[in-house]
């Protein structure tokens, strides 16, 4: 296999606050292949947005990447100088957000707004900047385009917005686009819509996904394999197949089963005992063992990587074949 | 569009009427001009016959609505004191005071936006401590104290600036200015920087708000994660965002500060409105009086409806009814 597009090595990244350090990302590898489509799922506050504010650069202060390595392409990234990260977003590297009602300047029109992307990069003429929005608002399947293109985000629907906010993700072919639980603010039906379409595009541009979701259904639908994260660490990964039918991790098992399409009908679904635990206070050793049914004394020291076959995981007590 | 902006005028005319009638009842209770216009030896039958000839005999509905059919036909009446129309002398007058308040306001808003935007953009370093020190005093030092420091200091101590008047003026269109002559703007800056101060103050805080909510909106995020530069998403994204709340006060602050730039005006003896009102009231001078809060209630109606006009044009989704 040849070098992959993106290599994370240990990226840590912490909130400095009056409280105490949230260790939001913490020591996160991985690698993303060339057109790959890869799934980060975890529940809400594990750390999920902030590794993709990372890849990009984008951690607001109090925040910053204090340890570790972003290659792209072989080109580190952590430590690149504000300009010359400027220069790579949108071009080599773009994100989509959750909210579509947030993400796109309600006082500017799409046509405005595509401009400016363009325009952070290159300058083109504006007959073929527009001819250049239209067709990529065609491609994310927006109706009448031409006609659209000097509408304002207001005029749209959630689910159209969440297409011009992908259009404009994709205006510059980046070689990777981060997705930041881009379907969860939309209904059932545009959601498998959206999934589908954002599935083909990357496909036929050849871009590189990292699709960011609390839902293990929605992103086994759409990556080959996947990351479980938990209190800013990768608890497990694998080819999605294999994880899903064979967890090792008892998280990964306990987001299965708190899946609705596991359970019988009116049966009640199961969770997770107990909350997340705060990140600026972690409990020592596994940050799960709190939670956790397999915990034992063991587990008070922090579990190593255990990596074999394509798949790893971080637990003392791996599930063997799923088994709960 | 039009519906919205017919409507707008209807209720201009409605509250113009309300306040012509309040600001004439207002006037008519400070006391009898009479005794202004006549001097105390003259007959009986000159006073009674210089009461009739003002109509101060009528009942008091009578001469509002007498008053009200001059109005509507352009004549607020001659001073007592100046023997002159009203409408010419407040005329004369009105392009002193708009030239005060403009340079102003908007001075204070030309400085005060980049300021905020700066102070809300990093909002822990020096120079933003700075900004927001003198924001704060802009609205802790009283106005006169103002005027009377930078007197003393820039006229009378250092002697670089005039204390007082208008200096040079040009005729344009038939009206006298100030700003157009280096010895004018020379008058012209001490009496707009009293003025300014505390509109400099309100637009800095306004910005640096509207700034610092912007900053960490998911669309700044998003421009910035398409590679946009820091200054395009600043000029770009975030000012028109913010504007609409900057716009309104703008327009506040012209209305009131024309209305109300008495203080400075008497300080720093501008010949404007501020001071041909006091004048007018310490010789009960009742159609000025009269005309001037008429005029000042039109000014304010009319800037108010400018200002809905610009958010419209500023913020899309209250364009509505739009195809
Ligand atoms: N701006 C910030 N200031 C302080 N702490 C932050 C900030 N942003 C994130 N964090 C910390 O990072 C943690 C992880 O946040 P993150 O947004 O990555 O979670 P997430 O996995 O994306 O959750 P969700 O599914 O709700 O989007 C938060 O719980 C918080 O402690
Ligand atoms: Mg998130």
């Amino acid at each position: 296999m040849s070098a992959p597009l993106l290599q994370v090595r240990d990226l840590a990244t912490h909130f400095f606050m009056r409280e105490g350090v949230a260790k939001a990302v913490d020591g996160v590898s991985f690698e993303l292949g060339q057109g790959e489509i890869l799934g980060l799922v975890g529940e809400s506050g594990s750390g999920k947005s902030v590794t993709g504010y990372s890849l990009l650069g984008l951690v607001d202060p109090p925040g910053r990447i204090v340890a570790g390595s972003i290659k792209l392409n072989g080109q580190e990234l952590v430590g690149l100088p504000q300009a010359e990260l400027r220069r790579m977003r949108g071009r080599r590297m773009a994100m989509v957000f959750q909210d579509p009602m947030t993400t796109l300047n309600p006082v500017l029109t799409v046509a405005t707004q595509i401009k400016y992307a363009i325009g952070a990069h290159e300058s083109v003429s504006a007959k073929a900047g527009r001819a250049r929005a239209i067709d990529v608002l065609t491609r994310v399947g927006i109706p009448d385009a031409a006609a659209r293109l000097d509408d304002y985000p207001h005029q749209f629907s959630g689910g159209m917005r969440q297409r011009v906010a992908i259009a404009i993700a994709l205006l510059n072919r980046p070689d990777m686009i981060v997705a930041d639980e881009p379907t969860t603010a939309l209904d059932v039906s545009i959601q498998a819509q959206i999934l589908a379409e954002m599935k083909s595009l990357v496909r036929d541009l050849g871009t590189a996904l990292i699709w960011i979701s609390h839902d293990l259904a929605a992103v086994s639908a759409l990556a080959g394999r996947i990351m479980v994260m938990y209190a800013g660490r990768i608890v497990e990964y694998g080819p999605t197949a294999a994880v899903l039918r064979a967890p090792r991790h008892p998280y990964t098992r306990g987001l299965l089963d708190s899946l609705p399409m596991r359970a019988e009908p009116g049966q009640e679904l199961a969770q997770i005992p107990g909350a997340p635990p705060s990140l600026a206070a972690l409990p020592p050793g596994c940050p799960f063992h709190p939670r956790c049914p397999s915990a034992d004394a063991i587990c008070q020291t922090a579990p190593a990587t255990t990596a074999s076959g394509g798949r790893g995981w971080r637990c003392h007590h791996p599930l063997l074949d799923g088994a709960a | 569009m039009l519906g919205f902006l017919i409507q707008r005028l209807m209720q201009a005319a409605v509250v113009m009427l309300a306040i012509s009638a309040l600001v004439f009842v207002g006037v008519f209770a400070i006391g009898n001009p009479i005794d202004v216009l006549i001097s105390p030896d003259v007959t009986q039958q000159i006073r009674l016959d210089t009461i009739a000839r003002y109509g101060f005999d009528r009942p008091l509905w009578e001469q509002y609505l007498a008053f009200l059919n001059r109005l509507i036909h352009g004549d607020f009446g001659r001073s007592f004191v100046f023997n002159m129309p009203v409408l010419n002398l407040i005329l004369s007058r009105l392009p002193a005071t708009l030239e005060l308040t403009l340079a102003a306001v908007l001075g204070a808003t030309l400085i005060g936006v980049p300021l905020g935007m700066f102070a809300g953009y990093r909002p822990d370093g020096v120079p933003s401590r700075i900004i927001m020190a003198v924001s704060v005093l802009g609205f802790a030092l009283p106005t006169f104290w103002i005027g009377l420091m930078l007197i003393m200091v820039f006229a009378v101590q250092l002697g670089w600036l005039p204390a007082g008047g208008r200096g040079e003026t040009v005729h344009i269109l038939g009206v006298e200015w100030s700003f157009l002559t280096l010895n004018g703007l020379r008058h012209l800056f001490l009496p707009a920087l009293t003025l300014s101060l505390f509109r400099l103050a309100l637009m800095i805080r306004l910005a640096r708000a509207g700034m610092r909510e912007a900053i960490l909106s998911d669309y700044v995020k998003f421009a910035r994660a398409q590679g946009l530069s820091e200054m395009k998403v600043v000029c770009g994204h975030v000012l028109k965002n913010i504007s609409i709340p900057i716009v309104t006060v703008f327009g506040l602050e012209l209305a009131a500060t024309l209305a109300f730039a008495v203080v400075t005006e008497t300080i720093f003896s501008w010949p404007g409105l501020g001071k041909l009102i006091i004048d007018s009231i310490q010789s009960l001078d009742r159609p000025v009086m009269v005309a001037y809060l008429v005029l000042v209630a039109f000014l304010f109606i009319m800037i108010n409806f400018m200002v809905d006009i610009a958010y419209a044009a500023l913020d899309p989704r209250l364009r509505a009814g739009r195809a």
